[in-house]
This record gives structure tokens, sequence and C-alpha cells, in this order.
């Protein structure tokens, strides 16, 4: 397996939909390449940090969520669904 | 309803409940609807608009957008799929009128190579998050995921922030499964070269 290779299957391979024996071909080929083990490793980190910071980072302050949610209705009341 | 009948033993999702009453004219239903998703709709329309009070504007326009077309709502995808279409859309338009005009769609620079060969190679720090302080980590990875093309920014937030799956990401991006792939993969190196920078380990820093 070529490093290309490799990567074209790197989503597969972590959304966990890669079977045998495409799977073992891939834990060789990341036993053998250091570029794509750190590569792999790395983006999961990536993941991680994204997943971890940004929830958190970009939550909405309970009172802004009154705020919109009234707006919202009062809207809404304008405007009944069509049909 | 037209659509295919699911299996008897299929469960059916209580936001289906909630849609059919709050079109019957049920507030309290669809301000719950509201209260489930509005959190989620805020972040990904931050993350695509990379601004805060057009994420606010979009939270409203999409709610009102997908109560006026409640109808249209069929049951056959997740309410909240459908949702997220709504907003991922409203979110496009919005960078489109900010960038005066200038097309924004999901496919804006995405034909780009950049990104799609990883060229850094060091090992990261194991622990990037105690680096740097709360403030200072969240500015890199916002300058970071800001450098990313709209399309690419879009399938990331979906996909890997929000953890929606695969193909409720494509439904919610209108593309196909390949195609999300395609875009997951290259943003996710191009992130995670961009963030190489900041987070390697630094010479004389043991693991």
């Amino acid at each position: 397996m070529t490093c290309t290779e490799f990567l074209a299957k790197m989503t597969d391979y972590f959304d966990g939909t890669v079977a045998e024996p495409l799977l073992v071909e891939i834990r060789t080929h990341m036993a053998e390449c250091s570029h794509c083990e750190v590569t792999v490793n790395t983006v999961q980190q990536t993941i991680h940090i994204y997943r971890n910071q940004e929830i958190y980072a970009y939550e909405m302050p309970e009172p802004l969520r009154e705020k919109l949610r009234a707006a919202i209705m009062e809207k809404c009341r304008g405007c009944k669904p069509s049909r | 309803m037209a659509t295919i009948q699911s299996p008897a033993t299929e469960e059916i999702h209580p936001d289906v409940a909630l849609v059919e009453r709050a079109k019957g004219g049920d507030e309290a239903a669809f301000e719950q609807l509201i209260r489930q998703y509005d959190r989620q709709i805020f972040r990904i329309a931050r993350h695509i608009t990379q601004n805060k009070e057009d994420a606010e504007d979009i939270v409203q326009d999409t709610f009102l957008k997908a109560y006026q077309k409640l109808h249209q709502f069929q049951g056959n995808s997740k309410f909240y799929t459908w949702l997220v279409r709504i907003a991922v859309n409203e979110s496009l338009m919005r960078l489109r009128k900010r960038r005066n005009s200038k097309t924004v769609s999901m496919d804006e620079d995405v034909q780009t190579e950049e990104g799609s060969v990883p060229r850094d190679f060091a090992d990261w720090t194991p622990d990037p998050e105690q680096q740097y302080g709360q403030g200072e980590l969240g500015e890199i990875l916002r300058k970071t995921i800001q450098g990313l093309p709209p399309g690419f920014r879009s399938v990331f937030t979906l996909r890997d922030v929000e953890n929606l799956s695969t193909e409720e990401t494509a439904e919610a991006l209108g593309l196909s499964v390949p195609a999300v792939k395609s875009r997951l993969l290259r943003a996710r190196l191009q992130l995670r070269e961009r963030l190489s920078k900041y987070m390697k380990v630094k010479d004389g820093v043991t693991k």
C-alpha cells in the first residue's frame, strides 16, 4: 500500500468501516510508515481539540438563548405554517 | 404521507411527533424543538460564518424558515438534519452578502490541491491543550479554521465537531457521500497542517 492509497482510506478507517483484508494492509502500512502514523495521530488530535474547545467556546449563554427563542416565537406567531 | 413506510419495528423519532403538533399550531411543541437544537445551529452558523452576530441572526432565520416550511418536512430524514441544511444555506448566504455578492457556495475554492498531501511530519506535543491558555488556544483554532474554504469548513464542522454521520452530513450539505469523504479528508489534512506549527514538539521538549 502506498501513502496515497493509505490517505484515500483514512476517512473510512476513522469511521470503522474498513473490513479485512484491507484493514490489515492499513495497519501494516501504519506500522511501517512513520509519516502516515504521525499524520493519523495528529489528524485525530486535530479533531479532538476542535471538538473539545469549540463546543465550549461557541456555547450560547442562557439569556441569549431565551432572547432569541422569544424573538423566533414572536415572528412565528405572525406567520402560521403554510400548507 | 406519500413516503416509503418504515418497518413496524423501527421506532419513530420523538421529533416527528413534535413537528406534527407544531404543524397543527401547537406553539409549545415548536418551542421545544428550538430548545433542543438552538445551540447546535448557533455553533454551526458561527463556524461557517466566523461571526457571532451573523450566527445569532441565522439561528432566528433558520427556525423561522423551518416553521414556515414545516409542511415540507416529510419525516423521511431526521428533523435535525433538515434544520441543519437550512442553517448551512442561510450561513452561506450571509457570507455571500458580507463579501459583497462574491459567490460563496459549497464548491468555492475546493478545487485547490492545497493540503491534499501532508508535508509536516513532526510529532505533536502530547498535551497541546495544556500548552496554551484557553483564550490563546481558542484564537489559534479560530485563525486556523478561518483559512479553510467555506465548503471544507462546513464539512469539518458537521462531521467532526457536531458529530453528524457521513450520510447525514451529505444530506445536510446536498452533497454525495463520496464528495463529503473527499472534502472531509482534505479539510482534516489542511487543518492538521496549519495547526502543526503551533502544536509540534519543540526542540528540547521531551515527550
